[in-house]
Parts: C-alpha cells; structure tokens; sequence
C-alpha cells in the first residue's frame, strides 16, 4: 500500500477523484443556497432604501419591509434626457435593473473625465433605477442611487428627496470602508438626522447643498444649503461633497430633477 | 473523556494556543474583531472549518500520495471555506457582508493548514476532528478576548448592546478610536502572550541571542 500510493497513475487517481468530489460539493452548496441568498440581497436593498427614506424605524421583520417597501415604484431615468424609460434597451424591467452592472458595461454607460467625473466613479451608467413612493397620485419621495469616491473606497448610497425634487429627505450609504470613527461617522444617526429639510438647489437652479466646516450657523441664509462637515475626515466630507454635486448636477440626475421641479416627471 | 482526549481538545485553549504561542493566524484576528458579533461569527466559521477539514483529511491520509499532500489539503479546505461562506450569505447576510473577504481568507489560515498538515496525516479522523476543534477554541478564546476589549472601549458596547453611553449619543464616554483599528489589536495580543507567558513560563522562548556587555569605546 505505502509504496503503491506513492505511484503516477495512483497519485493521478488522487487527484482526479478528490476534484469531482470537492467540486460537487461546492456546487451543490452554491446551488442550494442560491435562492436565500438571492433574497437576502433583496432585502438588504429594500432595508437600505427605507432607511434613507427615513421609513425604517428599529428592527423590522422580512414581512414588514417587504409590505413598506412594496409602496414604493422603481422606474428606469434617462440620465441625458431626465425622461423615464419604460425599460432599457434589452428589455430588462426597472425593477429587475442591475445598474452596478450597467456602469461597468461600455454599451450602457459613457466614460468620464477627469473634469467631469469629480466624484471620482469612472464611468457613468446611461440609465438609473430611481424609487418613487406615491402619496395617492403627488410623488411624495424620490430615491436616487449615489456614489462617490471617499478617502479609502467608493461610498454607496441613496439620496432620498421629496417630490418636489428639492428638499432632502434622507442620506444614507449602504456601503463604505472610510476610517472608523472618523469618516466612517457617515453612519452616523445623529450626522444623518441634519439632511431631512436641506434644500439642494438655490433660487439661480444650481446645486447648491455643500457640506460646512466648523459647523453650520442656523441664523445664516445658507444654513437651509448646508451640513456640519464630519470632523477629522476632510476627504470624506470632500467626497460627499462632490458626490452630490456630482449625482446632482447636469451629469447625474440634474436633467431629471429640472423636470420634476418643473413638474413634467 | 480519557486523558488524552481532553488534551487533545483543551490543550490548544491555554497550553498550546495558535495565537498565543504559535503566533498563527494573526491576520484575521486583527480584521473582524473590531465588534464581538464578527468575531464570534468568525471563530465558529474558523473551528467548523479546522474540524471539518481535519476529520476529512485524516480520513484519506493513507491514500494521499506525498507528492501532492499539500494541494490535497489546501483542496479540501478551499472547499469547505467556499460551502461556510455560502451558508453564512444564505443565512447570516448582514455577518457575512462585514466579513467579506475575511471569511474567504480561512483558506490562507496557517491554523487550518498547519493542524491538518502536523496533525490530521498521523492520526486517526476522530481525534483529528477534536484536535481540530481543540484549535479552533484556542483561536476562539483569543478573538473573543480581543474582541471585548476592542467593542467595550472603542463602541461602548458588546455585542452592540450599549454598555457604556457614548457622548455623540449623550453619554459620558469619549470611545477609544485607536481600538477600532487593526493596529490595537496587535496591542491587545501583544499584552495577552505577555499575560499567559508571564503566567506559564514555560512558554517562554529563549532568546536567540544575547546582547554582549556593553563595551566603552577604548581612546586611540
């Protein structure tokens, strides 16, 4: 035995019985648990949208945050245009959109800049998901998807506006590797608790929401354009910063926005 | 329980601890124990995969040619990492996502392979399971023993239950940024190996060479 198994065909045989056996198990795991795990990102998307919006309150059961979330409508924006699309060019439903993806496709995305892509992404998606939460037929809520480049990693998040389209209504970043304590205080419930009522742009059209160093002075007449800065974490606050200008502006969803100031979305 | 089975499963917590004494597998105890959650989810997955993959490679050991031993191994444990990390996604999301890589990197664990290569080829599969067991608690007691220190005086809470108000939440406590990082982690390990060897000196290593008597320059 010990000196057959030291042979060719032997060690060979090893080799090939150990790889069908491992790779059955592997697949068998990854198959079977496929349909959980799908769920699970579902609801972790549907959890993060509604804590942007301000609607997830403590700790919520599967059911409940699929019952809140399901108030809530996804539409496909055209970036350029500000218009909806019914669905994208392949067919794909808005609610089914993977726009992660579609930023990372050059056939469904442009490459930007280095003027233009101020928060630092790369490349930009031509079509974004968008949920828009009805109050009988007045949009009450809009969730845009944003992200931006930090101090350490790209901060993903949803900026949740009201239906006008330009009062804030919630901030929230789902994802994020910016230093514990410091940057990382975008987590924060009480830094989070400053955007609900900001307005984002002034009289002029222009973005004007910005983040404040040193802390916002309420009697000033930009306090309602502004937040407290996140202390110690200039890079991320400057992220932040050119994230929204960015996400806000003619690049992003400002096209989109124009219309549902005006009314026409 | 014989002796010797108790040794087998109790000797690596304290006697012959992974971290403590063999200064293994330092790379993830420094990562996910910043909260007590992720580093308890952590060692189940590091103990389930250490007992796992030495149970099934002591179960083959005698067909395993020498020539690739190693491969055999790194196979067997790559493939029960990859099924921990997908029962974790499927049942444990919000763990798993803090995790991310970390639960991928068992693979790379010198605990895992180490136990298997110096334990699970000479010896049977069932004291091989608890030997790995054994391992696993080590690493366990040490990630949790950080993992408090780091949780309880960098978030004021353990397990994220508040323990101690934070002062952004109107408390009185200013939290320790520094033990959020990895870094403190290598403190706080540093002053257990201090601990246990200070205790059991034994585990003292000796020095691998001596400073010679500090000699006056001589005048020309």
């Amino acid at each position: 035995m010990s000196q057959h198994k030291e042979t060719t065909g032997h060690t060979l045989l090893v080799a090939f019985v150990l790889c069908i056996v491992c790779s059955v198990v592997v697949a068998g795991a990854a198959v079977a648990l496929k349909p959980a795990q799908t769920s699970n990102k579902q609801l972790d998307r549907q959890k993060n949208i509604l804590s942007a919006a301000g609607l997830l309150d403590g700790p919520m059961s599967k059911a409940d945050i699929e019952a809140q979330f399901s108030r809530f409508e996804a539409r496909l924006v055209d970036l350029d245009s500000g218009n909806y699309v019914s669905e994208t060019d392949n067919g794909v439903q808005p609610e089914d959109f993977d726009q992660k993806k579609a930023s990372k496709d050059p056939g469904q995305s442009i490459d930007l800049d280095g003027d233009t892509d101020i928060a630092g992404i790369g490349r930009r998606e031509n079509l974004a998901q968008v949920y828009i939460l009805k109050d009988g037929v007045n949009v009450s809520k809009i969730v845009l998807p944003i992200r931006g480049y930090g101090l350490w990693s790209t901060l993903w998040g949803y900026l949740v506006l009201e239906g006008d389209g330009n009062t804030v209504a919630g901030l929230a970043y789902y994802d994020q590797q910016e230093t514990p304590g410091l940057g990382g205080e975008v987590d924060n419930p009480a830094w989070k608790a400053q955007w609900p009522g900001k307005r984002v742009f002034n009289d002029a059209g222009a973005v004007a929401i910005h983040l404040k160093k040193g802390g916002v002075d309420p009697a000033s007449q930009d306090a309602q354009y502004q937040v407290d800065a996140l202390s110690g974490a200039t890079l991320t606050s400057k992220g932040v910063d050119y994230m929204l200008q960015f996400w806000l502006g003619e690049n992003g969803f400002g096209p989109y926005l124009q219309k549902v100031r005006g009314g026409q979305a | 329980m014989s002796a010797k089975t108790r040794d087998i499963l109790l000797d690596p917590i304290l006697n012959n601890n992974p971290i403590a004494l063999q200064v293994l597998g330092i790379c993830s105890a420094l990562a996910v124990t910043s909260s007590l959650k992720t580093a308890l989810v952590m060692s189940i997955a590091l103990t389930s995969v250490t007992a796992c993959s030495n149970f099934v490679i002591a179960l083959v050991r005698n067909q395993i040619p020498s020539s690739i031993r190693i491969i055999v191994q790194m196979t067997v444990i790559a493939s029960l990492v990859i099924v921990v990390d997908q029962v974790l996604q499927a049942y444990a999301y919000d763990i798993a996502k803090q995790l991310s890589v970390f639960v991928g990197l068992i693979i790379t664990n010198c605990i895992v392979m180490g136990r298997a290569e110096a334990f699970a080829m000479k010896n049977p599969p069932i004291p091989s399971f608890l030997d790995g067991v054994g391992n696993g608690l080590g690493y366990s007691a040490i990630l949790m023993a950080v993992g408090t220190v780091r949780e309880l005086f960098g978030s004021g809470s353990l397990f994220g239950v508040e323990m101690l108000p934070l002062i952004t939440n109107g408390g009185w406590y200013q939290p320790n940024g520094l033990l959020l990082l990895p870094p403190s982690a290598f403190f706080i390990i540093g002053l257990l190996i201090w601990a246990i060897r200070a205790r059991k000196t034994n585990q003292v290593e000796k020095a691998d060479f001596k400073m010679a008597a500090q000699t006056r320059a001589q005048e020309a």
